[in-house]
């Protein structure tokens, strides 16, 4: 399967892992396919860089982790956006939308 | 916040990193599992769609390093790495790591000991009482003279009513007092208290209650008394029953209402306190009857603990105003009085004004020890840090930034210092009491000098720690920095011994550190040349041959008239013993801790208003008092049996007392008046030393006991005999007499005077301890620089002795540069000696602080070190093998 040539924004794919997360807790496997479905394969995670960063986020404290049952039953880890987690989430989300519409502003007027 | 739960959850890993790793592992697997089967799903194969999930996650062990990266410490990763590096570093020259940490365990080791004798004894001296740091020693000073004097009872009082800017006031009178329970009596120390006492200081009894309000007031009112946990333990057996017992303190029969909590050894510093005694108590235990409400009688030791945020200024303007008051109100008896609030480390009244200088110049000598030890460290580490160029060279190379290497060094460091920490808190832990061994114990009485490792002292030892730790680590963090292997090599190949090449830096570590045991050694020698001058002064009177001792008549109740009549049948009964030359009573014999009588003296050719007639000490001595001293009259008679209570007064004086009041006339036959009675001088006895050894030349006068009569008096006999045998002797004798009296120690005037002089001795040991450990720690480090040296140079050496240098040659080149290192560094340590030594001027006894023999014979010591230590490394370098130094280059 070739590698989407579309580049992360530095500092997205935070965002990208809590938002996929906002309606509910999901597995790692889950979250990179939610965002590649989601972005109509426009983004892809690598899946070498998903679980440091999910690492960097139980850190923080924006997320939980743990253990449970995938859809075919099987042991899988379930991560869960916390109560900060998703304060974290809208402000970042809102930074980005006024960092878009920005870029946007700027690609339309000059 | 935020930064501190992510390192709760850092903190929280590290507890189960194993667990994570199985998880971390669990997960990829499941990972790579499900796109398998989504592949498969789509037709592939099974093995193929592994494969291609496999391929599509990358590196499994990247993802999982970079996860646990997520989790962890950067900093303490590399710190346990840079400490692992560190270990194997030391583990590797066992050598180097054993001196290096024994030089430093013994520096921090004499720092800690030291520091907490300070604190023990100077900022924090009474274990347990509350909020010390506030508490301010109280005395009477008169305007125009230097001494102290004690406050009296009603001005205390007044003190205390009238002050607003103090929290509490309390009185702690030291006194000695015969304690009797049941039939075994015993000298002991105890205090006379106010009644707030316990509350003030914040101690409160294990058993029982302190003192109530009111039990300070009236004459004999409240016999009562708290005892101390170790009396409690010692003569009660632990008796939980013990309170409303009794205990007879100089015959005076008390009721125990109270015992102190353990650990608590009352209020002054240098003896343990046994029993404390409301004030009303005072009269069984002080002379001159009963005090509380005489002004002029002034004998109170007292404290006050200021209220939080006052300072010791406004403190003391506020007891100077009411002092002024006083004055004003009792001019009798306050003229030219006021009060003066003391520091406790500068109480005048107990051990602490003795001990601070001691404590100070030997905090000035544990640092210079501490120096030394680090110079010699730093000297160590100079020399590997040039055997671990070729290491430093690879890890630079490899790409470790600059950063990286000086937190290498300074880890070594601290690992170094950390271990000499260690070590050095074990020396300060054996030295924990050590200053008591050094003044000896009188008479059962047990000191109390503490020396405790508490909090501060771990912090100071840890600041120690530190700055040699920024010491160590940056000495050869310098040599790094400058990292240039081509340049080093060349160092190299120049000769160190020759005196070429950049061994300043270790050449002046070596300097330094004779220079600082050089300051050690002239104040060493000082010092023993100065105690040395004091054993061999005379003291104006016999020490060999000569015994003391008393007996304790006050407390077996004895009134004067039964008193008189014992001592006279004793002193008939001493006399008759075999072996006894001479005996006398006398109520105080010199240099033993006691106060004499002293009064305002008038003579008839020496006018001066009735205010400013001087005061002279004197003592109430028996007949044959100066035969038994071998003190020698100048002229005139000593005192007889006839001189007593019928006959006419009469005095001896001393030459200075006589030069002073009579001139150049002859004092025979003229008069004195002593405390309103007017005596006839009959003789003129020489100068002898009275309260110390080291004080100069004073008036003193002498009158006869029994025109003077005071029960307390001690006995001296001139005798060959052995203390131990006279003891015997004496004691039956007295047994005889009265079965019910006990013998206090029997000592030689020699031991008494030993015992007034044990400060210097103390001084003199501490001096000699860490001097000598100075002089081996710069040996070491000399021995070091020059062992190094010739190593360093068997290339110029070889090439010397190929072209025709004896042995003798090359054992003079060694030599003269160890010889040029000890005397530069002998000159410094003089020139500094000369501006330090006026420092121990408080401890010389006719000696000056630039006494040349003491200047001289460190210099011989220093040398003779010094060619101690270049020996070895000069005979190693005549046995260099010419031809091998060649080819080895």
């Amino acid at each position: 399967m070739a590698k989407n040539d579309t580049q992360l924004l530095p500092g997205t794919l935070f965002l990208l892992i809590l938002k996929s997360l906002a309606r509910g807790p999901l597995h790692g496997y889950a979250i990179a396919k939610r965002i590649k479905s989601a972005s109509d394969d426009g983004l892809e995670i690598e899946d070498g860089s998903l679980y440091p960063a999910l690492n960097r986020l139980l850190v923080k404290g924006w997320l939980r982790a743990e253990w449970g049952t995938s859809e075919n039953n099987r042991k899988a880890r379930f991560y869960r956006l916390t109560a900060e987690g998703r304060k974290q989430l809208h402000a970042e989300a809102r930074d980005f939308d006024k960092l878009v519409k920005s870029i946007q502003l700027v690609m339309r007027t000059v | 916040m935020r930064t501190f739960r992510e390192f709760l959850n850092r903190l929280q890993f590290f507890r189960r990193r194993a667990q994570f790793d199985r998880e971390m592992h669990e997960e990829v697997q499941f990972h790579i599992e499900s796109r398998a089967a989504e592949l498969e799903d789509q037709g592939v194969s099974k093995d193929e769609a592994l494969r291609r999930a496999r391929a599509e996650f990358g590196s499994v062990r990247l993802a999982r390093e970079d996860s646990r990266e997520a989790w962890q410490f950067q900093g303490l990763e590399h710190l346990l790495m840079d400490l692992r590096v560190g270990l194997r570093v030391l583990w590797r020259s066992p050598g180097f790591s054993i001196l290096a940490i024994l030089c430093l365990t013994l520096g921090i080791g004499a720092n800690a000991a030291v520091f907490s004798w300070v604190e023990g004894i100077l900022f924090r001296p009474y274990p347990a009482v509350a909020h010390q740091e506030r508490l301010m020693a109280l005395s009477g000073i008169s305007r125009g003279e230097t001494g102290i004097t004690l406050l009296s009872w009603p001005d205390y009082l007044d003190l205390q009513r009238n002050s607003r800017l103090f929290d509490t006031f309390f009185v702690s009178k030291i006194t000695g007092t015969t304690l009797s329970i049941g039939e075994r009596a015993e000298r002991t120390l105890g205090s006379i208290v106010s009644a707030n006492y316990f509350d003030a200081i914040g101690v409160h009894p294990i058993l029982g209650r302190g003192f109530l309000p009111g039990e300070d007031v009236g004459s004999r009112s409240h016999p009562v008394t708290v005892i101390s946990y170790q009396l409690w333990q010692g003569r009660f057996k632990g008796d939980p029953e013990v309170i409303g017992k009794t205990q007879r303190l100089n015959g005076v029969t008390h009721t125990i209402v109270g015992v102190a909590p353990q650990g608590f050894y009352g209020t002054f510093v240098g003896w343990a306190m046994q029993f404390w005694v409301p004030a009303s108590m005072e009269e069984i235990f002080e002379s001159g009857g009963y005090k509380l409400e005489d002004r002029n009688a002034r004998w109170i030791e007292s404290y006050a603990r200021l209220k939080a945020g006052v300072t010791a200024q406004q403190a003391q303007q506020e007891i100077s105003a009411v002092a002024g008051r006083l004055e004003h109100d009792y001019p009798l008896t306050n003229r030219g009085r006021s009060v003066r609030l003391w520091p406790l480390w500068e109480t005048p009244f107990n051990n602490a004004g003795t001990l601070l200088p001691t404590l100070g110049i030997m905090l000035a000598v544990v640092v210079c020890v501490l120096l030394i030890a680090c110079a010699n460290v730093g000297n160590l580490l100079l020399v590997r840090s040039f055997a671990r160029r070729h290491e430093m060279s690879v890890r630079a190379a490899l790409g470790a930034g600059r950063g990286r290497l000086l937190k290498q060094l300074l880890t070594e460091g601290l690992l170094l210092s950390l271990l000499g920490a260690c070590g050095g808190l074990l020396v300060a832990h054996w030295c924990h009491h050590a200053l008591v061994l050094l003044f000896p114990a009188r008479g059962g009485v047990s000191m109390y000098l503490p020396g405790d490792i508490d909090w501060r002292v771990l912090a100071l030892t840890s600041a120690v720690c530190l700055v040699s730790t920024l010491v160590l680590g940056v000495v050869p963090a310098i040599q790094t920095s400058k990292l240039d292997l081509a340049a080093a090599l060349k160092t190299e190949m120049g000769g160190v011994v020759g005196g070429h090449g950049k061994s300043w830096a270790r050449s002046g570590l070596v300097v330094v550190q004779v220079c600082l045991s050089f300051v050690l050694l002239v104040g060493m020698g000082l010092v023993i040349k100065s105690l040395d001058k004091i054993r061999s002064a005379s003291p104006g009177f016999t020490t060999h041959r000569v015994l003391t001792t008393s007996v304790d008549l006050v407390s077996a109740g004895y009134d004067i008239q039964q008193a008189k009549t014992f001592q006279n049948e004793l002193m008939d009964r001493v006399l008759a013993l075999p072996g006894v030359e001479a005996a006398a009573f006398a109520r105080l014999t010199p240099l033993s801790f006691g106060s004499y009588s002293s009064s305002p003296i008038f003579v008839d050719a020496y006018n001066v208003p009735a205010e400013e007639a001087p005061t002279v000490e004197y003592d109430e001595v028996g007949p044959g008092y100066f035969a038994t001293m071998g003190i020698p009259l100048v002229s005139g008679r000593e005192f007889t049996r006839a001189d007593d209570e019928s006959a006419a007064s009469v005095a001896i004086v001393n030459e200075t007392m006589a030069a002073q009041f009579w001139k150049s006339s002859n004092p025979i036959g003229e008069r004195v008046q002593v405390k309103g009675r007017w005596m006839t001088v009959v003789g003129v006895a020489k100068d002898s030393k009275y309260e110390s050894m080291r004080e100069l030349p004073r008036p003193f006068f002498y009158v006869p006991r029994r025109q003077n009569f005071a029960i307390p008096a001690i006995l001296t006999i001139r005798t060959p005999l052995t203390p131990e045998k006279m003891a015997s002797l004496l004691g039956r004798e007295i047994h005889a007499l009265d079965p019910n009296l006990a013998l206090y120690e029997v000592i030689t005037l020699q031991e008494q005077v030993d015992r007034s002089t044990s400060a210097q001795k103390a001084a003199v040991t501490l001096l000699g301890v860490l001097g000598a450990l100075a002089l081996l720690l710069a040996a070491i480090g000399l021995y070091g620089v020059m062992s190094y040296a010739v190593s360093q140079s068997t290339r110029e050496l070889g090439l010397r002795l190929a072209l025709g240098a004896r042995a003798t040659d090359i054992l003079r080149l060694v030599m003269s540069r160890g010889l040029a290192l000890t005397l530069g560094g002998v000159g410094l340590g003089a020139a500094a000696s000369l501006g330090l030594t006026r420092w121990l001027g408080n401890y010389l006894y006719r000696v000056s602080p630039r006494d040349p023999l003491a200047f001289a014979a460190a210099f011989v010591v220093m040398l003779l070190a010094m060619v101690a230590a270049c020996i070895l490394p000069a005979w190693r370098a005549t046995r260099t093998d010419p031809m091998r130094a060649l080819r080895e280059g």
